[in-house]
C-alpha cells in the first residue's frame, strides 16, 4: 500500500526524535529534465518528503513565487500527465521518499478521477493535496484515491474551528498540512506563538502527524517550526531559487539543492538544543 | 422569502449545487467564510426589513423599476415579433450591476464588514461597487486586469472619483479571470474584515444563488410590466451572457413558464470555430474554476484558456453554474454573436432607437432579428438592455477606424 511510505517516514522521524523537512518544487520548473535532476537530488540534500506541484493556469491560493513557477512549468509543457511521468522517473531511483502531488482540481477533473488515481498510484505517488477541494466537495475524488490506495492529504488553517477540524480529519490519511497563515503562499509569516497550539489541536483532531507550511523562508524560521511540528514545509523560497538562478544564468539545480540543504540542516538541528 | 424567490423552482440544493454544477470549490481557509456568508444571506432573505430596505434603495437610489420599452423602429425594421427593451441601462451607474451591488452591500454591512473588494472586467461592476461603497462610507478595492484598465479607462477614472482603489492585475493575460484570481487572493489574506462582492452569478455557493436573487428584480418587473401592457407573458426573453448575471436575473422568474423561451447570447469573438471567443457553454466543457463547477474554456490538460471578446464584460472563460444546468436541461437556449455582429447591432440600435447600447447587450441585439422572426408577428420578445454604451464609444470608434 502506497500510503505506507508516508507512515514509515513519520515513524522513523519519530524514532530519530526530530521533525521532517518537506521540500516543495514545481514540475517542469524550469524544464522537465532540470526538475527531474532537482527531484533526484532532494533526498540527499535533506528533504524527508517531497511535494511536487503540478502546474495550473489559475493558482488562486498562491503568491507570486509559485504563480511564476507554475507559469514556467506550463511553458516547459508540463501537463498533469507529464507530472506523473516525472514522478515515475523519480520513483524508479528512490523507493522510500514519500512523494506528494500538490495542485488544483481542474487538471484532475479533466484527467478523470479514477484514471488519475490509478496512474498516480502506478507512478509511485503516495498522496495528493488539492487546494481547491474542501471536504464538502472531496468525496468523489477520495473514493477514487482510496481505491488506488493514495492518500488525500487535507489542509487545516487558522480559520478552522474544532467542528471543521473534525470534518477535515474524516477520510484523510498520511498527515495533515497546517497552513499557518490566512493568506497565499510565500508572503506572510505566521506568529510563532500561534503555531504550537494550532499544531496540537490538529494533531488531536486527526490523530495524524502535522506538517506546517506557508511563510517558511529562513533556516531560523524552519527551526522554530521544527520544534513544535512533525514536519516543516518550504516551497516559495525554493522555487524563487529557480527564478534567481535563471536570472543570474547559474544552475537552478545547484541553487535549489543548496537552499534545501540549509533548511533541512536547520530542521534536523532544531530539537538538539531543546532541553525538555 | 417569497419577495426574493417568487416561484417554486428550488435550485440550488443545500450544498449549492445545480445538478452537477455549482458547489464550493475554495481553499480551506475560505470555507468558514463562505459558510458564514451563506448563513448571513439566509438570515437576510428571511428578514422582511432587509428586503424593505433594499427595495427602498432600489426605488430612490438606483431608479427602479426600469421601463419596459417597445422598440418600435427596430420592430418595424425586422417586420416580425414586437421587440421590447428592459431598460436596465437607465439604472444609476448605467448597467444592471448595481442591483446586485446594492443587495450585497446591505448584507456586508449587516455582517459588520468594513472593507469591500471586487473584480471587474468592463468596469461596470467595479463602478457599481465603488458607488455603493461611497454611498455607505466603506473602503473599496477593485481588481481589474491591466488590459481592461487600458481599454476601459473612463470607468477606471469613475471608480477613482468614487474613492475606490483600482489595482491593475498583470498576471495571466490581464483580464477578468485574472482579476478574479487576485480578488480571491486578497480575500484569503484578509479574512477578518473583508467582504468579497462578486459581480456575476458565479463563484462558490451562495454567490450564484445570491447574485441571481438580487438580479431577479429584472425578470420580476418584466413579468408585471408585460402583463400590464399585453396581458400575457413574453414569448421569449433574450440576454447577453458573460458570467451570466443579467441573463439569469431576467430568466429566473420565467423558468417555470414553459411557454417563455429563454435565450442567452454568448460572445463568439472572432468565431466559434477558432480559439478567440468567450462562449464557454458552446465551446467549452465542464470543469472547476473560481469556486464552482461549470462549463469552462480549457485545453485538454484542464488549463484554463483566456476568453476573447470585443466586450471586456463578456470575455470570461466560465459561466454561472445555473446556466450550465439550464443548458443541460434544455430549459434555456444558448447562441452566440461575433465581435463584428455585435458592432453592427450596436450601430443599428443607436440609429433606429436613439439608444446607444453597451457592447454586452449588443451581442443580444445581434440575434434579436432572427429570434423575432422565429417568434413571428404579434409575438413579444424582451431583450435585456443591461448597460449603456457610453463606456464603449472609444473602443467602438477604434474598431470602426474613427479617430476621436
Amino acid at each position: 500500500m502506497t500510503t505506507a511510505r508516508i507512515d514509515a517516514r513519520f515513524a522513523s522521524l519519530k524514532a530519530e526524535g526530530r521533525a521532517g523537512f518537506v521540500a516543495y518544487v514545481m514540475a517542469g520548473d524550469p524544464t522537465r529534465d532540470q526538475a527531474l535532476e532537482i527531484l533526484r537530488g532532494l533526498p540527499a540534500a535533506g528533504a524527508d518528503i517531497i511535494e511536487l506541484g503540478f502546474p495550473f493556469s489559475d493558482p488562486m491560493a498562491e503568491g507570486p513565487p509559485i504563480q511564476r513557477a507554475a507559469l514556467r512549468g506550463l511553458k516547459a509543457g508540463l501537463t498533469l500527465k507529464g507530472t506523473l511521468d516525472l514522478a515515475r522517473a523519480f520513483r524508479d531511483g528512490d523507493a522510500d521518499t514519500p512523494l506528494i502531488l500538490m495542485g488544483y482540481l481542474n487538471p484532475i477533473e479533466s484527467y478523470g478521477h479514477e484514471a488519475f488515481a490509478r496512474d498516480a498510484a502506478a507512478a509511485g505517488v503516495d498522496g495528493v493535496i488539492v487546494v481547491d477541494c474542501p471536504p464538502e466537495e472531496a468525496d468523489p475524488l477520495t473514493d477514487a484515491l482510496d481505491a488506488a490506495e493514495v492518500s488525500l492529504i487535507r489542509l487545516a488553517t487558522p480559520t478552522s474551528d474544532d467542528a471543521r477540524l473534525e470534518l477535515i480529519a474524516r477520510r484523510t490519511s498520511g498527515f495533515v498540512y497546517y497552513v499557518s497563515v490566512a493568506g497565499v503562499t510565500g508572503v506572510k509569516e505566521a506568529q510563532s506563538a500561534s503555531v504550537a497550539p494550532a499544531v496540537e489541536r490538529v494533531r488531536k483532531a486527526s490523530g495524524l502527524p502535522v506538517a506546517v507550511g506557508f511563510g517558511v523562508k529562513t533556516p531560523e524560521r524552519a527551526a522554530e517550526i521544527a520544534r513544535v511540528a512533525d514536519a516543516v514545509v518550504a516551497g516559495s523560497v525554493l522555487v524563487d531559487e529557480v527564478a534567481a538562478a535563471l536570472e543570474a544564468g547559474t544552475s537552478p539545480v545547484t541553487a535549489v539543492l543548496a537552499r534545501v540543504q540549509a533548511l533541512g540542516d536547520a530542521v534536523r538541528g532544531a530539537r538538539v538544543t531543546e532541553t525538555v | 422569502m417569497n419577495a426574493i424567490i417568487p416561484n417554486q423552482y428550488a435550485m440550488p440544493d443545500v450544498e449549492g449545487r445545480f445538478g452537477p454544477y455549482g458547489g464550493r470549490f475554495v481553499a480551506e481557509t475560505l470555507m468558514p467564510l463562505v459558510l458564514e456568508l451563506n448563513q448571513a444571506y439566509e438570515a437576510c432573505k428571511a428578514d422582511p426589513t432587509f428586503q424593505a430596505e433594499l427595495d427602498d434603495y432600489l426605488t430612490h437610489y438606483v431608479g427602479r423599476p426600469s421601463p419596459l420599452y417597445l422598440a418600435q423602429r427596430l420592430t418595424d425594421h425586422y417586420e416580425a415579433a414586437n421587440i421590447w427593451f428592459k431598460r436596465d441601462e437607465l439604472n444609476h451607474t448605467g448597467a444592471h450591476k448595481i442591483n446586485n451591488c446594492m443587495g450585497q452591500i446591505l448584507l456586508a454591512m449587516r455582517m459588520g464588514k468594513k472593507r469591500i473588494i471586487a473584480e471587474t472586467g468592463a468596469g461596470q461592476h467595479g463602478v457599481a461597487t465603488a458607488t455603493v461603497c461611497a454611498r455607505f462610507g466603506l473602503q473599496c478595492v477593485v481588481y481589474m486586469g491591466a488590459a481592461d484598465v487600458q481599454r476601459q479607462s473612463p470607468n477606471v477614472f469613475r471608480m477613482k472619483l468614487l474613492g475606490a482603489e483600482v489595482i491593475p492585475v498583470t498576471s495571466g493575460r490581464g483580464t477578468l479571470k485574472d482579476a478574479m484570481n487576485e480578488a480571491m487572493r486578497d480575500w484569503v489574506t484578509n479574512v477578518e474584515d473583508t467582504y468579497y462582492l462578486i459581480g456575476t452569478a458565479a463563484g462558490p455557493h451562495p454567490y450564484p444563488a445570491m447574485v441571481r436573487d438580487f438580479q431577479s428584480v429584472i425578470g420580476r418587473e418584466t413579468r408585471v410590466q408585460m402583463l400590464a401592457r399585453r396581458e400575457k407573458l413574453p414569448d421569449a426573453c433574450v440576454a447577453a451572457i458573460g458570467g451570466g448575471s443579467n441573463a439569469i436575473g431576467l430568466f429566473h422568474p420565467f423558468i417555470e413558464d414553459a411557454g417563455v423561451r429563454l435565450i442567452g447570447i454568448e460572445a463568439a469573438g472572432r468565431g466559434l470555430d477558432g480559439p478567440d471567443h468567450a462562449a464557454s457553454l458552446q465551446g467549452g466543457r465542464p470543469g472547476v474554476l473560481h469556486g464552482n463547477r461549470t462549463y469552462l474554456l480549457q485545453d485538454d490538460d484542464g488549463q484554463i484558456l483566456e476568453g476573447h471578446s470585443i466586450s471586456a464584460g463578456l470575455d470570461y472563460p466560465g459561466i454561472g453554474p445555473e446556466h450550465a444546468w439550464l443548458k443541460d436541461l434544455g430549459r434555456a437556449e444558448y447562441r452566440a454573436a461575433t465581435d463584428a455582429e455585435a458592432l453592427e447591432a450596436f450601430q443599428l440600435c443607436s440609429k433606429l432607437e436613439g439608444i446607444i447600447p453597451a457592447l454586452e447587450p449588443s451581442h443580444a441585439l445581434a440575434r434579436i432579428g432572427e429570434i423575432a422572426h422565429e417568434v413571428g408577428k404579434g409575438g413579444d420578445v424582451v431583450l435585456n438592455m443591461c448597460g449603456r454604451g457610453d463606456k464603449d464609444i472609444f473602443a467602438v470608434a477604434q474598431h470602426l477606424g474613427v479617430e476621436l
